[in-house]
């Protein structure tokens, strides 16, 4: 099962299995990590599971779509590295993926 | 002390919260979610799309997947009904004759389908959507070419008839009031909504007296006393939800629109906790006693409660939101839009797929809805949030970018 790093705002890190096919969003939410609230479920709703994907692993991830992009725009402190962590589904390829978490969302 | 073991009734998307955040914020007794349904709390918003749809399975719907509920020790009884609360023994009896021993109750109990009484309702091909239960029902009759009649143009109804056409079904959607989303938003919203529906071809008809379901055995016709009759092969109803009170009822809490809970989400006993759509509380930004069918209401009273519940006295205070989708179609809502008495648009109503609405009471922002408009509805929720002065004119003017006016607000 991939492992996903999920790094808290103070430096706390969290590796999580994620079956393949879940999001980056459900495996935080499977594990009670704080820092991904999620309150839309994963219909990229509310902009409440923002996180910051690791540089290094930004083109193993297909681009945002429009729609995520613009709720990103407007999300507290972000970076060009944002990301919704509900559209970010697992696969094999993405074993060892490192997402950082924003303080705002603590 | 004794460790104490909290009862949670009812499956739903408070109960999800609730089971996590109650271990997280130090709870040290035993978890027990009691639930009617077969299933552990599920997202019921993709029950009237994706699910419908079949490319989502129940596994994909579940808010938190087996595995979180062992992680935080909470014991799950699914497929059980809550009979009846003894409060002077602390006892919640069970349909299947166990009793379980409280000290702390928490209804999480949510809200039910309105079901219509009238002739011919109980004919075949006639469905409600609330419940993995109805998708699965209705599944079967979605077939390319045949018509099926949504009675009730909200956002159930809405939400069904866009996925039923883009599975090539014939859809009529009747409504009862003079507008669509008549309660809910305002006329330019509806008009808005009205011709996107048309644009893809469905046949909105308002002002529309249904009075009869006929047929052999499954449905043939919805009849109306003033616009006729409209053929039917499947007939889905949203005409609303009430809230599931009676359990509490019979114990004997206060009850209004929903069961009476203060800041702390605790009932008129204070043994007993309720969270969710079941509930008829006070929002504070708006002043005003409501209940509200929202998951944001149903999280964000849960984590209230779990707080409470680890003697955390926190108060409830949120300001509303809600989402629909509808087609390529996201409609966003931040606040309450009741009571306005004049609104901003920014775009153009009559073409094109985005649009914002902003609702104000004089110069205060009660509300925004944004179609396609997700910056728009980031920005009303934050200047709800913070009572930002709103430069009127600039908010008007499309050429200014909600990113500029967050930076200068």
């Amino acid at each position: 099962m991939p492992l996903v790093k999920y790094i808290s705002h103070d430096g706390n890190i969290n590796e999580i299995d994620v079956p393949v096919g879940d999001t980056v969003m459900q495996g935080a939410v499977d594990n009670m990590l704080d820092g991904i609230i999620a309150e839309c479920g994963g219909s990229c709703s509310c902009a409440t599971c923002h996180c910051y994907v690791d540089p290094d692993w930004l083109d193993k991830i297909p681009p945002a779509s429009e729609m995520e992009k613009d709720m990103l725009e407007c999300v507290l402190e972000p970076q060009d590295n944002s990301r919704l962590s509900c559209q970010i589904k697992i696969n094999e390829e993405l074993d060892g993926l490192v997402v950082r978490l924003p303080e705002s969302q603590f | 002390m004794k460790a104490q073991h909290c009862v949670i009734v009812g499956a739903s998307h408070a109960a999800a919260e609730l089971c996590i955040k109650l271990r997280k914020e130090g709870w040290q007794g035993r978890i027990t979610l009691v639930g009617e349904e077969d299933y552990l709390p599920y997202n019921r918003p993709p029950l009237s799309k994706t699910f419908l749809a079949g490319e989502k399975s129940v596994h994909d719907l579940l808010i938190r997947h087996a595995t979180a509920y062992e992680k935080a020790d909470v014991d799950c009884l699914p497929g059980i009904r809550a009979e009846a609360i003894d409060r002077e023994n602390h006892i919640l009896e069970l349909g299947n004759g166990e009793q379980l021993n409280y000290d702390k109750l928490v209804l999480t109990t949510g809200a039910r389908v309105r079901k219509l009484s009238l002739p011919g309702a109980d004919l075949g091909n006639i469905f409600y959507l609330r419940s993995i239960y109805d998708a699965d029902q209705i599944r079967p009759h979605i077939k390319p070419g045949k018509h099926a009649v949504i009675v009730g143009g909200g956002y159930i109804g809405l939400e069904t008839a866009a996925m039923l056409k883009s599975a090539g079904m014939r859809v009529t959607v009747l409504e009862r009031d003079q507008r669509l989303l008549n309660r809910v938003a305002a006329p330019e919203i509806s008009d808005f909504f009205t011709r996107i529906h048309n644009e893809e071809g469905i046949e909105i008809i308002t002002a529309a007296d249904v009075e009869a379901f006929s047929g052999d055995e499954a449905v043939q016709a919805v009849q109306t006393s003033n616009l006729g009759e409209f053929t039917a092969d499947l007939v889905i109803v949203g005409v609303g939800v009430i809230p599931n009170v009676e359990l509490a009822e019979q114990a004997g809490l206060a009850i209004k629109n929903g069961i009476e809970v203060n800041a702390y989400t605790e009932t008129s006993d204070a043994d007993i906790l309720a969270a969710g759509d079941c509930t008829f509380h006070f929002n504070k930004h708006y002043q005003r006693w409501m209940r509200l069918e929202s998951i944001q209401n149903a999280v964000e009273q849960a984590e209230v409660s779990a707080r409470t519940l680890c003697g955390l006295r926190e108060e409830y205070d949120v300001i509303p939101w809600f989402w629909s989708d509808q087609f390529d179609l996201k409609l966003q809502i931040a606040g309450l839009s009741e009571g306005y008495d004049n609104l901003i648009v920014r775009g153009e109503l009559s073409q094109g797929r985005k649009l914002s609405v902003f609702y104000f009471s004089g110069e205060k922002l009660l509300a925004v809805d944004a179609v396609n408009s997700p910056q728009e509805f980031m920005f009303g929720k934050r200047a709800l949030a913070q009572f930002q002065a709103l430069d009127r004119e600039r908010l008007a003017d499309t050429d200014v970018s909600m990113r500029d006016l967050l930076l200068t607000s």
